[in-house]
């Protein structure tokens, strides 16, 4: 508890020892009016007077319908009716009820923070054979830094002596720690385990994957929802028209029962009722649990490696019921592997996809090499498989006049001879005949100088839990699942069928799956909307135009956490559905704060009108709805 | 041109205004305060002279919720 906080609470409990023992001496001894009332001040003044201060601040500002003058004016009218026990409780319970909200979404912010608690505070620099800790802001591209076990890697970059392991749950939520070893890539925010590292940064640190994640998670919730606007607009209207329903409420029926009825105008009752609705008319419990929720939903969410850019898209992805998923990197792992090299026959014999490729005769190993040097210069997962299947060192100067075609494949010039290394459409347009491949699987077909030489199979592995996954959305409701794909129809059909994909479009460029997924878009019912999973490397224009695009195995992957609106760390596709369920509890939690909220004010303030309702129920409306709320939404933290 | 600076208010509605009046205030193009992170993003126009504009924003803020806090 913060210092303000205690101050409060001593306030509190001080008020309400004074309150009781008042009472109780009230009840016992017949006290003079102004005694009593001089009495009751005390605990009043005690509980309330910064809220009066307040509240005559407020006036001066012209902030008429500003919370602290509703309880004043309550309050002080209360007192003036004689309800001095009323009116100092009141006070005590608006304070208990401001003190418990303050508490509460404290302890959620710390508990929040402490979750992606993965901002390091210092980079051990070297200098002069001692090592000396510096902010990791000063620290530049190109420097040596050194890690220790037990200590967070501050900033990307390439491991340059020492092997270890690291653990990664802090970014991705995965318990297993993951190896490195010198030469390899190593990103920010992972602890190291067991070995010292020196790691050459390639990035500054507010460019570093550390920096970008807590920047995102942080800046999260600034994006509002809808409902967190309609509370906010609703707030704004629900005050002034409770405040002039009160108004009405003390005068107008007096008026008509003097006036037409000749009864007694009996002023003081329906002051008493107007002053219930003051008491009920803040809008606090609503105002406070519903981004509360959001920003647990969120933070739970970013502790289990998804992150969610904003309180709408958690909107959005709640209502999910189509999601499309990009094959490659999504649905299979997006390693590809050489499983076969047909240079004139394809009997199933020749392609073992077990233990990774057949190198068979110096031709099969020609067209190998050929494939691996006109595709030297693209990063595509097909390419760095045949790079990796050939194995030896690529000499770039024998490979010129390089042209990628999208979609289709490399023309390039090898040792002088043309090679067309790529799908069927590739031959097809370079018109050359070709054979098609009978094993299931990745074809690149190679020609040399226009002349068909022969096949290399390449095959994806699927992912481990891709077929749970499936089982998994399919259960929480999604109805439609669909796998776009650039890949051949053959290979797209099986893995579709392997998961339990129903729907599949196969070999689509690009700009084909950006109008597939509108047609989707257009397919959908309203309400409903449609989520892209991609890995985020190649599909950033289908990530934006689908309702809510989700990139996986973002871990180190920039341009993914730019162009999604939720993230998955690892690429783990479980977590799909992972992320649907939190967006639905957590709105589902939003929605029943709302109707609750509301309908009990709605409820109290039919029945004050009434005369049912006393001060004692109106308390309730506000301090306890508020109270039920906020606990209600931090039970999104606890989602599992 | 963005910043965010880190605020110190008491409740969710008293943030609402503070936006309400941060947004309000000249040379300013859009703010969102966040409350549950406790800062305010303020996006500024054109040739807005930012010091002086987040002074009026304080300002203003302060009209609304006496005892508001925006660190410059």
């Amino acid at each position: 508890m913060s210092k303000k906080q205690k101050k409060v609470l001593i306030r509190i409990i001080a008020a309400a020892v004074l309150l009781v023992g008042f009472s109780v001496l009230a009840a016992q001894v017949r006290l003079n009016r102004w005694l009593e009332l001089a009495l009751f001040l005390i605990p009043y003044l005690v509980i309330g007077y910064d809220i009066l201060k307040k509240a005559v601040k407020g006036i001066l500002h012209r902030q008429v319908f500003d919370e602290n003058f509703l309880m004043a004016v309550a309050t002080v009218g209360a007192i003036a009716l004689g309800d001095y026990k009323e009116g100092v409780a009141v006070m005590l319970f608006y304070q208990i009820g401001e003190l418990f909200q303050s508490y509460a979404v404290g302890k959620s912010r710390r508990n929040i923070s402490g979750l992606m608690d993965i901002r390091p505070d210092y980079a051990n620099v070297e200098k002069d054979g001692v090592l000396e800790k510096v902010d990791p802001f000063e620290v530049e591209i190109g420097t040596i830094i050194t890690v220790q076990p037990g200590e967070k890697v501050p900033i990307d970059g390439i491991v340059v002596e020492g092997s270890s392991t690291l653990n990664t749950s802090a970014l991705t939520g995965e318990s297993v720690p993951r190896e490195v070893a010198a030469g390899e890539e190593i990103i920010s925010g992972c602890i190291n385990l067991s070995g010292l590292l020196k790691i050459r940064t390639t990035k500054e640190f507010g460019e570093s994957t550390v920096s970008k994640i807590l920047d995102l998670v942080e800046n999260a919730s600034s994006r509002k929802s809808r409902s967190e606007s309609f509370i906010s607009k609703f707030a704004r209207y629900y005050t002034p028209a409770v405040c002039y329903s009160a108004l009405a409420l003390a005068f107008l029926p007096p008026l008509v029962r003097t006036l037409f009825m000749g009864a007694d105008a009996q002023l003081g009752v329906w002051v008493y009722r107007a002053l219930t609705f003051l008491v009920i008319s803040c809008p606090c419990a609503l105002v406070i649990s519903i981004p509360l929720s959001f920003f647990a939903g969120i933070g739970g969410a970013s502790a289990r490696g998804i992150l969610i850019k904003g309180s709408n898209y958690l909107e959005t992805l709640a209502r999910t019921k189509t999601v499309v998923f990009d094959k490659t990197g999504t649905i299979t792992q997006g390693v590809f592997e050489v499983c076969g090299i047909h240079e004139h026959s394809c009997d199933s014999g020749s392609c073992p996809l077990q233990d990774g490729h057949s190198m068979g005769t110096p031709q099969e190993e020609k067209l190998l090499e050929y494939a691996a040097l006109a595709e030297c210069h693209s990063s595509h997962p097909i390419s760095i498989s045949l790079q990796k299947a050939y194995g030896k060192k690529l000499d770039y100067s024998r490979v010129a006049d390089v042209q990628e075609i999208s979609g289709h494949g490399v023309i390039a010039v090898v040792d002088g001879h043309q090679i067309a290394a790529g799908n069927d459409k590739l031959m097809k347009r370079q018109k050359i005949s070709y054979r098609a491949c009978s094993c299931v699987g990745t074809v690149v077909h190679i020609a040399v100088d226009g002349v068909y030489a022969g096949h290399i199979l390449i095959s994806d592995v699927i992912k481990p839990h891709a077929k749970a996954a499936m089982q998994e959305l399919k259960r929480g409701g999604i109805h439609t699942l669909v796998m776009l794909t650039g890949d051949d129809a053959k290979v797209a059909k099986q893995v579709a069928a392997q998961v339990g994909i129903d729907e599949v479009r196969s070999e689509l460029l690009p700009a084909d799956k950006v109008a597939e997924v509108e047609r989707l878009l257009a397919e959908k019912r309203q309400k409903e909307t449609l989520a892209f999973v991609g890995d985020g490397i190649n599909d950033a224009p289908v990530l934006s135009r689908a309702d809510i695009g989700i990139a996986m195995g973002a871990l180190g992957s920039d341009a993914a956490i730019e162009a999604a609106d939720v993230v998955l760390m690892d690429d783990d596709p479980l977590k799909i559905a992972g992320a649907i369920r939190i967006a639905k509890k957590c709105m589902g939690i939003v929605y029943e704060n709302v109707v609750f909220a509301i309908g009990v004010k709605l409820i109290c303030l039919l029945l004050g009108a009434l005369g049912i309702a006393n001060m004692w129920v109106a308390i309730f409306a506000d301090v306890g709805v508020m109270v039920l709320a906020v606990l209600n939404a931090i039970r999104t933290l606890m989602i599992k | 041109m963005k910043k965010s600076y880190k605020i110190e208010v008491d409740c969710a509605n008293c943030a609402n205004k503070m936006e309400e009046a941060a947004r309000a205030t000249a040379g300013v193009k859009d703010a969102v305060v966040n409350f549950m992170t406790l800062k305010m993003n303020v996006e500024f126009e054109e040739d807005a002279d930012v010091k002086a504009v987040m002074k009026e924003v304080l300002r203003n803020c302060r009209k609304v919720e006496d005892d508001c806090e925006i660190y410059l």
